[in-house]
């Protein structure tokens, strides 16, 4: 049953795409480890680490393409799921720490010794255990959203005001985080990792792993996305994006397929922000800022929204220029340009990249199939 | 022999002159309290103190006060003191006069501990309470408040019988009250005199003095006490919840004033504008390049900076407004999500503009010489630039709903929002009624600029800070209508100071937003909900 689905919702286009990634999640680790570093081709750590972050915010984009290009949800908080995942996955790394910590305590963080906690907090108990923590990852982003959408999507919250909301809803957590009372260290956040599921973080083949984890993570949320997209369910998201009030009319519960799309994606963030985490070495509330979440609709609106490719590809060629751009002399103009970006892709490329090769691909097609004389060629589905 | 004993009788005499001279030099309190500086002991320093208090010498209060500030010094050889006035001069605490030759080699400050300093704070407010200036006598007054000094009774009394400032009066009145009322001596009904005259004082410092009675006092005191303490908290109750309030409609107002102009983009046009911040942070930089022109050229013009600030900021923001409109958002209509992008783009680049041209410090914006300081009204402090702001506020909400109701152009604002079509058919030139509306938005952001320079820091991120806040109480008000925008920016405002005090200031946001998505499921489209085909827009 799930292998017909799989095998249906995977046409050419994406069977290709899978199979570029696959190679890249193989070719990268070989490069940088079975190459000496004199080599040319060699690649270093810290590009395995920055790929590998890419990879993360890749999945990030993938995961807002799937409400916002599918079901028309533009959500402005879905930086709040994705740092929910980083935070669960910190406080696992924070727990691995144990008594190599400044302090030295073997239960506390530094931070609850520097605070004068006096034991552990009830929500951080069992974080010990990874696998306690990778359920945490998917479950705590999921359980906000789905009670988010729930409250939101019921009470028929649509477009710019549910954006609003959402904005809200990350800059109200980004405030309560920042708050050293809340437990999760305050201003500074989690950092100071040393090991993850026993292999220590920095090694270059822990980097490498985690790496091919993000790479499959994001190969796992293409496919969980396609199948999505291509089964009856994504016909009817589709529908709610393009006439919601019609498509409620004709007997379908909106608010449900709704609900649902938002707490599969809100997982899907969660699982960027645990993989990003052990790779940037920290998570800290900044990461919750409004500015984070609608920068990542930015990298889908680049990519094209509507296309999972394109918003794959959007992530990371945005990420590439934020790192191209920032790391030199040309740092304090990266924001004219991320800003020149939001105005540019709305007003001349709304499409996107992928969606505008997508769309002159098929005019093409059809010009030359109407070129044969076939009187009533069907009109073309919307989009 | 007879000569011998003339000169015998007169020696005598002499000596007896001399010794009653040096009785009477001895004899003088001012002179006896100053040596005791030179013994350099706690003890002894102590007696000083109140032998030069009590001493009614016109130098007193100068000796002591040079004392409180380390400025007494003494020469235990010569047992003489000194008042150091500058850095190289010296004035003679004995005579007043400044001391013109040699100066004693072994000069030394007076010691002081947390004692002393208590008593020297004690005898500088009974030396203090008869000064010329009604200031320094009101601030003698809370000293010895503070110190509840017994010794100052008399003092006290003397500087009631000849106080006339009223205010300084009643302050004399309640210290006296507060010293009969510790001291050990005094008569119950003397003490329930002192409470009623505390009880009318009725703030915290009323609250400390009854509550840190001597356990001494008689049970009829006790209670009178006790039932003043009741009765004082509950008015303090009362009036913390008008401080409250009063913060809240101060906080409110400043929401009122983010929010307003978004009103009209987002509220009249539907367009959502995401630099609408940055048109609140331009309108503060236009105050702060005013403020700085005004600096160079005529600093005597700085109390009207604000009123030539005020046009520039609306026809700054106005201008930018239309040229935004013209440029980016009149491809969008129609199309909310991309212009909410598009416009956070532009958020971006405008703060990155101001900060490349402007730095990314915070910058000085001054108040006006009418708009710093306060009054006292009750129990609560109103500083004049929130009323101000509030003023501010109410007189644009006004002259918007004026020029909505009863100018041509708010008429064919109103026409275009209501429907479109029907008012470009009736000739209505719809797109540059966009542009003017959406400049009227932006100008008022800057307006709102220019009060939020007098009471937050000026820097690019200004805007950001409200951004989120305008939205919620546009949301909150209801979309298009500006009373729901009025009663929402209040009412956010005044719940929000009143969760303060329970949950904190960050928590008290969390709590006013999950209210927000709360109130949402009732309203979805906020209070005063827009009815018509606008809805489904």
């Amino acid at each position: 049953m799930i292998g017909h689905l799989v095998l249906r919702a995977l046409d050419r286009g994406a069977i290709a795409f899978l199979t570029t990634l696959a190679a890249i999640a193989v070719l990268v680790p070989v490069l940088n480890l079975a190459l000496p570093p004199t080599s040319p081709f060699y690649l270093s750590s810290y590009f395995v680490a920055l790929f590998g972050k890419y990879v993360c915010l890749a999945l990030l984009a993938l995961s807002i393409d799937l409400i916002w290009g599918y079901c028309g949800i533009l959500s402005l908080g879905h930086g709040a799921f994705f740092a929910l995942g980083g935070y669960a996955m910190g406080m696992y790394l924070m727990r691995q720490i144990g008594t190599r910590g400044v302090y030295a305590h073997p239960v506390l963080p530094d931070f609850m010794v520097f605070l004068n906690w006096p034991e552990l907090p009830v929500y951080w108990y069992g974080f010990q255990h990874f696998a306690y923590a990778a359920f945490m990852v998917v479950f705590v982003p999921g359980l906000l959203a789905f009670v988010f959408g729930w409250f939101a999507f019921r009470s028929r919250v649509t477009g710019v005001y549910l954006s609003i909301i959402t904005q809200a809803l990350t800059f109200a957590l980004m405030l309560g985080f920042f708050r050293n009372n809340f437990g999760f260290g305050g201003n500074n956040g989690l950092t100071d990792f040393k090991d993850i599921l026993g292999f220590n973080v920095q090694a270059a083949p822990t980097r490498a792993a985690l790496f091919v984890s993000s790479m499959l993570a994001l190969m796992l949320g293409f496919v969980i996305c396609r199948v999505v997209v291509s089964s009856k369910f994504g016909k009817v998201l589709v529908a709610i994006r393009d006439a919601e009030a019609r498509t409620r009319f004709l007997g379908y519960r909106v608010e449900a397929y709704k609900v649902f799309v938002f707490t599969l994606s809100a997982c899907m963030a969660g699982v960027a922000g645990a993989l990003y985490v052990p790779q940037v070495g920290i998570i800290n509330p900044s990461e919750f800022s409004p500015g984070n979440s609608i920068e990542a609709v930015i990298w889908v609106a680049v990519g094209g929204r509507g296309t999972l490719t394109g918003a794959v590809l959007g992530a990371v060629l945005v990420n590439y220029g934020k790192t191209y751009f920032t790391s030199g002399v040309l740092a304090p103009y990266w924001l004219f340009v991320l800003g020149g970006l939001f105005i540019a892709v709305t007003l001349l490329l709304p499409r996107g990249i992928v969606g505008t090769i997508h769309y002159h691909w098929r005019e093409w097609r059809e010009r030359r199939r109407l070129t044969a004389p076939v009187p009533n060629a069907a009109p073309r589905p919307a989009e | 022999m007879r000569a011998f004993s003339d000169r015998f009788i007169a020696l005598v005499c002499a000596l007896g002159v001399l010794a009653a001279l040096m009785t009477a030099v001895r004899a003088d309190p001012y002179e006896d309290g100053l040596r005791r500086f030179t013994a350099d002991s706690f003890d002894e320093t102590i007696e000083g103190i109140n032998a030069v208090a009590m001493s009614g010498n016109a130098l007193a209060a100068q000796v002591v006060g040079a004392l409180q500030e380390g400025r007494l010094l003494f020469s235990a050889a010569e047992k003489r003191v000194f008042i150091r006035e500058a850095a190289d001069q010296l004035i003679d605490a004995a005579t007043g006069r400044p001391v013109a030759g040699e100066v004693p080699s072994d000069l030394a400050p007076v010691r002081l501990n947390n004692r002393l300093r208590r008593i020297v704070e004690a005898a500088l407010g009974s030396l203090t309470l008869m000064a010329p200036d009604p200031g320094k006598r009101l601030e003698a007054a809370q000293a010895v408040l503070k110190s509840k000094d017994a010794n100052a009774l008399p003092a006290l009394e003397q500087a009631i019988a000849g106080e006339s400032d009223p205010r300084v009066k009643q302050a004399l009145n309640e210290t006296r009250a507060a010293v009969v009322l510790y001291l050990e001596n005094a008569s119950d009904a003397d003490k329930m005199d002192a409470i009623a005259v505390i009880r009318q004082r009725g703030d915290q410092d009323a609250l400390a003095l009854l509550g840190g009675l001597p356990g001494s006092a008689s049970p009829a005191v006790k209670k009178a006490a006790t039932d003043a303490i009741v009765s004082i908290e509950n008015s303090l109750a009362l009036w913390s919840a008008v401080q409250n309030a009063w913060y809240g409609l101060s906080l409110g107002s400043v929401l009122l004033l983010a929010a307003i102009g978004l009103a009209i983009t987002f509220g009249v046009m539907g367009v959502i504008n995401m630099a609408h911040g940055e048109m609140v942070m331009l309108g503060a930089y236009t105050t702060f390049v005013v403020q700085q022109v005004i600096r160079a050229r005529n600093p005597a013009l700085f109390d009207y900076s604000l009123a030539i600030a005020i046009p520039l900021a609306f026809a700054v923001a106005g201008i930018i407004g239309i040229l935004i409109e013209r440029g980016i958002i009149s491809f969008l209509y129609g199309r909310p999500l991309e212009t909410l992008l598009a416009t956070w783009g532009l958020s971006l680049i405008l703060q990155q503009g101001v900060r490349t041209v402007f730095g990314p410090t915070n910058k000085d914006v001054g108040n006006p010489s009418w708009m710093s300081g306060s009054f006292d009204l009750g129990q609560m402090t109103i500083t004049y630039n929130r009323l101000w702001i509030i003023v501010f506020t109410l007189l644009i909400f006004m002259g918007l709903l004026a020029i909505l109701r009863f100018t041509r152009f708010g008429l064919e604002m109103r026409a275009v929002t209501q429907n479109r079509a029907m008012a470009a058919s009736m000739g209505i030139r719809t797109s540059r009624i966009d542009a003017l509306t959406f400049g009227l938005g932006s100008g008022i952001a800057g307006l709102a600029g220019v009060a939020l320079s007098q009471i937050d820091n000026v820097s690019p991120n200004l805007g950001q800070g409200y951004i989120i806040d305008s939205f919620m109480v546009v949301v909150f008000g209801g979309v298009g209508n500006l009373w729901g925008t009025l009663v929402g920016a209040f009412t956010l405002g005044i719940a929000n100071k009143f969760l303060e005090p329970y949950a904190g200031a960050v928590l008290g946001k969390i709590a006013i937003l999950v209210l927000i998505i709360l109130f949402i499921q009732k309203r979805p489209r906020g209070l005063f909900a827009l009815k018509g085909r606008a809805v489904e827009a």
